[in-house]
């Protein structure tokens, strides 16, 4: 069973994340309600795929895949960032940091699975 | 996904956002006011939106999520400083989340229920095409590694600019800790910083020296000068890099907050001239979840004493010397935990003046784009209650005063030929009867027909046509779900989907509504609710091997129950109580308990509340206590006749009776409250 780290500080969203990836059935799924939470999880969790907002207070999505990428232990781990309709610069940056893939808010169920499979089987 | 399960769920979800959204826009206008705007506000109102749009988008409520995503681009200029933030714009935001409420909730009822949001998309592109606020500074000048300006987020790249433009100190703090304990500590870090200015963005990466430590970045724009920082206890660890020197001496008093370090002593004293720094103000904004928190604590304290007194009691039965003065001690602790109790019920108090305040906002608005003209009248204004409670009674009282407005109050014209005066009136009136607070809200408007009520009825099937209901009944169907008496629709109500809501917020503050209304001369509309909800005296009783708790404040008094005092009328068992029938509620029935021992010896209950009564039968009373009532959550609040659950010291859960939903259901003949 892969590990996937969600984190996405709308608990509503987050929740709409988890059970569309619950719902493939070949994955297990750790969330994180913030940029902190998700970095306690990394070092305990065995994760295999993190999925992470970008808008976030404090620690963004940005400065989280920032830092697996400039980590030895996290390097290789793909990361899907969300992003939002307009927020085009964010989406570019996040591609430059090392993103393996992006998601535009709102997206259906079908495109965040089909992109799990991709990167993580 | 498109379970109707799914779709209820996403619903419930969606109007808890808006509601929030409405409470962070209404803070946003007190800050426009105050002129105190904070930023972080302006983002959680933004991500909020957000996720209304992105949720409604992905269950395919297509009108919501374009409506969402305006909001959303206006929100994002908003908070990206590119419109300024001033009461047409906040006007405007209200305006757009009560739209994207109302198709909300149209939607609960009837999933293909939509509304035409052109006039809102309208409004909004209308506000965006005003003139631009001047382009940002660059950030190029800073004395910046580059590459951190890769991962701020655009928000965050424009927090920088703005901070900037401010002439404020920009700096880095870098600081390293344990792997193990690095969130608390951060989290210490980083609201200490909060005190001081604005945090921008948190950098998380790897010690180079210790690979057991995380070293993190914090981005911060700084309102007090360097020196006075570093002293701080909490940030002796940090290291301080100044990315941009302030402009003038850096400093603004007035949104200077003094920081509160409890247990590590007063902050450190700002030097002779910096005497100003101190804070005018003697009042502390807190936000209300620490109330709750406070109150918690308070009531738990209080279950604690009650253990602490069981064992006083047990040793003086064991004949121990010194239980006594155990019995003496928890005697004094008691009269101080009542104390601290009401200290802390204080606390939470406000006048309710500011609803009032928000109602003539409304009224003032409506009455203008409806033609009609009205003057509110207020009374009362100081009386107070919980804050949580003046909260959650916004959105009922605002459709109260829809309806008087839409339905109630006529025409100039109208009022005129019937000989009233040509200006309508709505009186609020807030009075304190006791531990209750009794809100009127009354009009002089057309009043309600209790036969076109009857009339409703018998064509929704509600009545039927042999029925006899009394005005009262009749004017109990308002409350129907689905149940208008108007055919047309306005944009601000005659959907029926108002007044049922209104009642079960109610409900749920439990609180009463009660409507009276004089057909030609006005209706009156009056809420009692109960001063606070947290914690509350009740009176444990006992049946069938269960305890549940009656809140005190609607307990009357308690009386043994004769068999012969039983009488049945009309299928409903009463007894005489001083020439006035009192109907009995047998809790075993109503919970579906084993019936067959109805014949205990017994006692009743008398309780009451907003001036109607009911005895509840029980096996036996166990006592009163503190009890800090706890909701049952939302999965479980369809049950009806249970506020909630509280503990009562000894690990045991009871429920909570909500007295005022059994009164008004029993009264009705419905004794079938399970599901």
């Amino acid at each position: 069973m892969k590990k996937i780290l969600v984190t996405e500080d709308s608990a509503a969203m987050r929740g709409l994340i988890i059970s569309t990836l619950e719902a493939m059935e070949c994955c297990e799924v750790v969330e994180a309600c913030n940029g902190f939470e998700a970095l306690r999880a990394l070092p305990r969790e065995k994760v295999d795929l993190i999925i992470t907002d970008i808008n976030m207070p404090d620690i963004n999505g940005l400065e989280l895949l920032n830092f697996c990428r400039s980590n030895p232990l996290y390097q290789q781990m793909p990361v899907i960032i969300i992003s939002t309709e307009g927020s085009e610069r964010d989406r570019e940056k996040g591609l430059a940091l090392g993103a393996d893939a992006y998601l535009i808010k709102p997206f259906r169920p079908e495109e965040l699975q089909q992109l799990v499979l991709k990167l993580l089987y | 996904m498109g379970s109707q399960q799914a779709v209820d769920e996403f619903l419930a979800e969606a109007e808890e956002l808006l509601e929030k959204l409405s409470q962070d826009l209404a803070e946003l206008g007190e800050g426009i006011e105050n002129g105190e705007v904070n930023p972080d506000l302006i983002n959680g109102i933004f991500r909020d939106a957000h996720s209304v749009k992105g949720l409604s988008g992905m269950f395919g409520f297509n009108d919501i999520a374009e409506l969402a995503h305006h909001l959303e681009t206006l929100l994002d200029k908003l908070r990206l400083g590119k419109v300024s933030l001033n009461g047409i714009l906040l006007d405007l935001l209200f305006e757009t989340i009560e739209g994207v409420g109302k198709i909300v909730r149209g939607k609960a009822g009837n999933p293909d229920f939509t509304i035409d949001i052109g006039p809102y998309v309208q409004r909004i592109e209308d506000l965006l095409a005003g003139p631009n606020k001047n382009p940002a500074v660059s950030l190029k000048t800073l004395n910046l590694d580059p590459s951190l300006l890769n991962v701020l987020t655009e928000y965050e790249e424009h927090r920088l600019q703005e901070n900037l433009s401010q002439g404020r100190l920009l700096l880095l703090a870098s600081v390293t800790f344990p792997i193990d304990s690095f969130d608390t500590d951060l989290s210490d870090v980083i609201s200490e910083l909060k005190h001081a200015g604005e945090v921008v963005s948190t950098l998380p990466g790897v010690a180079n020296d210790d690979p057991n430590r995380l070293a993190f970045r914090i981005l911060f724009a700084c309102n007090l000068p360097l020196e006075i920082l570093t002293d701080r206890p909490n940030l002796n660890d940090c290291c301080f890099e100044v990315i941009s020197e302030a402009a003038t001496a850096g400093l603004k008093p007035e949104s200077f907050e003094p920081a509160i370090n409890p247990g590590q002593g007063p902050p450190p004293h700002p030097t002779s001239e910096d005497t100003s720094l101190r804070s005018v103000s003697h009042s502390v904004r807190v936000d209300i979840s620490k109330l709750d928190t406070l109150m918690n604590i308070v009531g738990e304290l209080g279950l604690v004493k009650g253990s602490i007194a069981q064992v006083a009691m047990d040793l003086s039965e064991a004949g121990f010397s010194q239980s006594r003065d155990l019995a003496k001690a928890v005697h004094s602790l008691e009269r101080r935990l009542s104390e601290l109790q009401k200290a802390v019920m204080d606390v939470r108090m406000v006048p309710v003046r500011q609803l009032f305040d928000k109602m003539g906002r409304i009224v003032r608005r409506m009455a203008q784009e409806l033609g009609k003209k009205v003057e509110l009248k207020t009374f009362g204004a100081e009386t107070e209650f919980d804050k949580l409670i003046a909260e959650e009674l916004a959105d009922p009282l605002m459709h109260i005063i829809r309806n008087a407005l839409d339905h109630g109050i006529e025409n100039p014209s109208e009022r005129l030929t019937t000989g009233k005066p040509e200006v309508g009136c709505i009186e609020l009136r807030a009075t304190q009867r006791g531990n209750h607070v009794v809100l009127e809200i009354s009009d002089d408007g057309r009043g309600i027909n209790p036969e076109v009520l009857r009339q409703k009825g018998l064509e929704k099937g509600l009545i039927g046509p042999g029925d006899h209901f009394s005005r009262q009944d009749l004017f109990g169907l308002l409350f129907h779900p689905g149940f208008s008496t108007r055919d047309d629709v306005t944009e601000y109500s005659g959907r029926g989907v108002g007044m049922d809501v209104v009642k079960s917020n109610i409900s749920a503050l439990s609180g009463i509504i009660d409507v009276e209304s004089t057909y030609g001369q006005g209706t009156e509309i009056s809420l009692t609710l109960p001063i606070t909800l947290a914690i509350i005296k009740a009176l444990v009783v006992h049946i069938q091997g269960r305890d549940y708790a009656i809140p005190l404040t609607s307990v009357l008094e308690t009386l043994l129950l004769e068999p012969d005092m039983v009488q049945t009328i009309e299928g409903q068992e009463v007894i005489e109580l001083r020439r006035q029938t009192l109907p009995l509620l047998r809790l075993n029935k109503l919970f579906n308990l084993d019936e067959n021992t109805s014949t205990l010896g017994e006692f009743v209950v008398v309780a009451g509340f907003a001036g109607r009564r009911i005895g509840i039968v029980v096996e036996e009373l166990r006592g009163q206590q503190d009890v800090v009532i706890k909701s049952l959550g939302r999965a479980l609040s369809f049950v009806k006749g249970v506020a909630g659950a509280a503990d009562l010291g000894n690990q045991r859960t009871v429920l909570v009776l909500d007295v005022s939903s059994l009164i008004t259901d029993s009264l009705r003949g419905d004794t079938s409250l399970h599901v």
